[in-house]
């Protein structure tokens, strides 16, 4: 494995919001400030690497029919710690990211990595790959947070950016997360040639999709 | 009787789980597609909320809070709902073949889908009692439900639309998501001034 690869993958090309069109959940409800973006983004990539690096470590340990609940439990107990380190040290984002801190769980970039990368690779790799994927996902939260923040409230990292701008309510609401998101993807539609119009939401693009089809697939088959 | 209603049709309505507060979007925009997926889903993610939250409720209130346990809800609650999935499957397959049918497809990815984990989280963060809870959890598949079926609608337009280039597929459809959740403010207050 290209160590390198692992790394920069998810950055750019790979990139779990704009490309993969994974994580929506978040991404749309924390960006109402470019500040919560980047702290749901840096906690979102702890928890990616440390759950990337023991899952790695624990693949020979954890048996094949149980292995999606047992990363779950991994997954969830690293985001308990995060949360507990968020509302010790930094109250105001523990309070602002909310229900959301706790949904980390069931954030399908984690777990899809597990079941993609880290449970295949060694340690070293997997750190690296949830790195690159955590640090893809901040970007990509942190670019929407600054677009909202900007027309939404008329500043910037909570710096107003003086009275000459009337900030647009309409951005900060839910409707505007959803209308920045989706120029977003259109204009990484226009600098990826166009891929991004063929790309589907949900379960295509989900990491968990051939454990899940093939069960049901199978099981239809079956009966 | 009162509050109860005010929980229940903010959930619907105002605090739509799926416009509004965001959670649930992947199986929004992927299975809303098709209007009979999308009652098949939000049908499947009605009944697992409803006895997530009535397995998780007395399960914090009496296990976890009298023992100092409450920080360990999100692993409990995480593992409960998986667990509880499996065996709703299962049970389905076994007993009621023609339901299994029309539902089992959708049953393991409702382990992912955040909305479940959101309201059980969300009924104990809120301090509401065992029916508020019910209701909220009720309200909240309703809403989901409500969000999939309008959009389906919706989606099935957007196909035939001329629209740029640059739009197409994806971007076209989050723009479409965004105008919907713009119609859902006009219902912000309507249930206070109804019931209230």
């Amino acid at each position: 494995m290209n160590y390198l690869k692992a790394f920069t993958k998810g950055l750019i090309k790979e990139n779990p919001v704009l490309v993969m069109l994974l994580g929506t959940c978040p991404t749309l409800a924390v960006t109402t400030l470019a500040i919560n973006g980047l702290g749901m983004g840096l906690a979102t990539t702890f928890v990616l690497v440390c759950s990337n690096v023991v899952i790695s470590l624990l693949k020979r340990v954890i048996p094949k029919e149980v292995r999606l609940p047992s990363f779950i439990v991994i997954i969830a107990g690293f985001v308990t710690f995060v949360s507990f380190m968020l509302q010790s040290y930094l109250p105001d984002l523990y309070n602002a990211l909310g229900v959301f801190l706790s949904l980390i769980t069931v954030n399908c970039i984690i777990l899809g990595r597990a079941e993609m990368f880290a449970s295949k690779n060694n340690v070293a790799a997997s750190a690296l790959d949830g790195l690159g994927m955590g640090l893809g996902f901040t970007f990509a939260l942190l670019c929407i947070g600054i677009i909202r923040e900007i027309l939404g409230s008329g500043s910037i990292f909570g710096f107003s950016l003086g009275g000459w701008f009337e900030p647009i309510g309409f951005f900060v609401t839910p409707a505007g997360g959803f209308f920045v998101f989706g120029v977003v993807i259109a204009v990484v539609n226009i600098f990826s040639n166009y891929k991004m119009s063929s790309k589907k939401f949900g379960c295509q693009n989900c990491p968990n999709s051939a454990a899940c089809q093939a069960d049901s697939k199978k099981e239809a088959h079956e009966s | 009787m009162k509050d109860l209603m005010i929980i229940l049709f903010s959930a619907i309505l105002v605090e739509n789980f799926v416009l509004n507060k965001f959670m649930g979007i992947c199986p929004f925009l992927g299975v809303s597609k098709k209007m009979s997926s999308a009652l098949g889903m939000s049908a499947a993610v009605t009944f697992v909320m409803l006895m997530a939250t009535a397995i998780t409720y007395p399960i914090y209130q009496y296990l976890l809070t009298p023992f100092g346990l409450d920080y360990l809800r999100v692993v409990v609650f995480i593992l409960i709902i998986a667990l509880f999935v499996q065996i709703v499957e299962i049970i389905l397959k076994r007993f009621v073949k023609p339901l299994y049918e029309s539902l089992g497809v959708y049953l393991p990815l409702i382990t992912t889908n955040c909305a479940v984990l959101g309201v059980t989280i969300l009924n104990v963060d809120n301090h509401y009692n065992f029916i508020q809870s019910m209701f909220n959890s009720l309200g909240a598949g309703l809403g989901f439900a409500l969000a999939l079926v309008i959009f389906a609608g919706v989606r099935e337009r957007i196909e035939l639309a001329d629209i740029p280039k640059a739009f197409k597929g994806v971007p076209a459809t989050l723009i479409a998501a965004s105008i919907v959740s713009l119609s859902f403010v006009g219902f912000s207050g309507i249930v206070e001034g109804i019931f209230g």
